[in-house]
């Protein structure tokens, strides 16, 4: 039996997740957590580094 | 327990589901707490790695917290006080949740043991672990005895903070700063059980006085107060912190005990209960805010035990 998937034809075709006024906010404002949570965390390894590193960071071989 | 989901929709959690998420007010306690215990240690703490430890250790709180929101959120739904948590309101879905946790978690563990040291890092771990394994999956539901052994989770932070300063020597001051907090911590929540009975009854959380009844709960709060009143004192006894801190402990210590003597007086109203919640969070801030007092102005006059 070969049954193929009926489609009536005026249905639309799909066009995919509109998203709310709300949710394109919420996105966004999360986004801009998660940039802001990155960019702390690159600032605390670049300042333990130098604490790390002591005057020694300016110690380049040559 | 079956969760129905009719259709996925796109998240609307905002920022400020995923802070709700980390108990922000549990947390102000675990970095308060954990900055003592890092200032009260010997020697001279880097600030910039002092500050990485801290910000370390309440992510790591955060964590725990997430995650105990995600496994807890069926209880949560059930009681008032934590109905509206974003959860169990469907802002944030259980997964999302659960992610989060982890993240941190890991996050919080790893750039600790990177950055400061591994024994920090270890204490942190284990401190997540017990509170969201021991304490909210296995206690929580299945014993009255739950918040009195899954307390060892919130009297760990001073002890992490040590290890961040010292690089993981652990000496008695923490373990005393551990041991006011675990016995602080009964009399805490048993006090605020006592007038929220109905909630844990109806969430089917075990807590004392749900099984064991009110009468049974107000003397197991003045046994702890018992305990815990001469445990404030003992860093002045030691020789840990003078005698300002000392006279504070003796006064509060002394407010505590009373308290707790009127919530075994008062019977079957809630009166003292409810005063006796809120002093001991007074109690538990004044002692290590004293402690903190003591140390900086040690520092800047001279010790006084020098």
């Amino acid at each position: 039996m070969n049954e193929s998937p009926k489609t009536p034809a005026s249905e639309p075709a799909p066009q995919g997740i509109r998203l709310t006024e709300q949710q394109l906010r919420a996105r966004r404002n999360r986004s801009i957590a998660i940039a802001l949570a990155l960019g702390a965390f690159v600032i605390v390894i670049f300042l333990v580094t130098i604490v790390r590193l002591g005057g020694n960071v300016l110690t380049r071989p040559m | 327990m079956s969760v129905t989901i009719a259709r996925v929709e796109p998240s609307v959690a905002g920022v400020g589901d995923y802070i709700e998420l980390m108990k922000p007010r549990v947390m102000s306690l675990v970095v308060f707490t954990a900055l003592v215990g890092m200032l009260l240690a010997p020697g001279h703490v880097n600030p910039v790695l002092g500050f990485t430890a801290l910000i370390c250790i309440a992510v790591g709180a955060g964590a725990a917290g997430a995650l105990n929101m995600w496994y807890d959120a069926d209880i949560d739904a059930r009681m008032t006080r934590t109905a509206g948590r974003p959860v169990p309101l469907g802002r944030v879905m259980p997964g999302e949740a659960a992610g989060f946790g982890m993240t941190l978690a890991v996050f919080s563990i790893v750039t600790l043991g990177l950055l400061v040291n591994v024994t920090a890092a270890a204490l942190l771990g284990f401190t997540i672990l017990f509170y969201v394994v021991i304490y909210t999956m296995w206690l929580k539901r299945s014993t009255p005895q739950n918040i009195v052994i899954g307390g060892a989770a919130g009297a760990l932070p001073p002890v992490v903070g040590w290890a961040a300063a010292t690089g993981g020597n652990i000496a008695i001051e923490p373990v005393l700063l551990f041991l006011i907090i675990f016995f602080w911590t009964p009399p805490h929540f048993w006090a605020l059980s006592l007038y929220r009975t109905d909630d844990y009854a109806r969430a089917g959380i075990p807590m004392l006085p749900v099984v064991a009844g009110e009468r049974a709960t107000r003397r197991q709060i003045l046994i702890y107060t018992l305990i815990l009143a001469p445990l404030g004192v003992m860093p002045w006894i030691l020789g840990y912190a003078g005698p300002t801190y000392g006279l504070v402990a003796l006064a509060v210590g002394g407010i505590m005990i009373g308290l707790a003597l009127r919530v075994r007086k008062e019977g079957s109203g809630h009166v003292a209960s409810k005063q006796m919640f809120a002093f001991s969070i007074l109690y538990l801030f004044l002692l290590f805010a004293m402690l903190l007092v003591d140390r900086v102005s040690g520092v800047a006059f001279g010790h006084f035990a020098a």
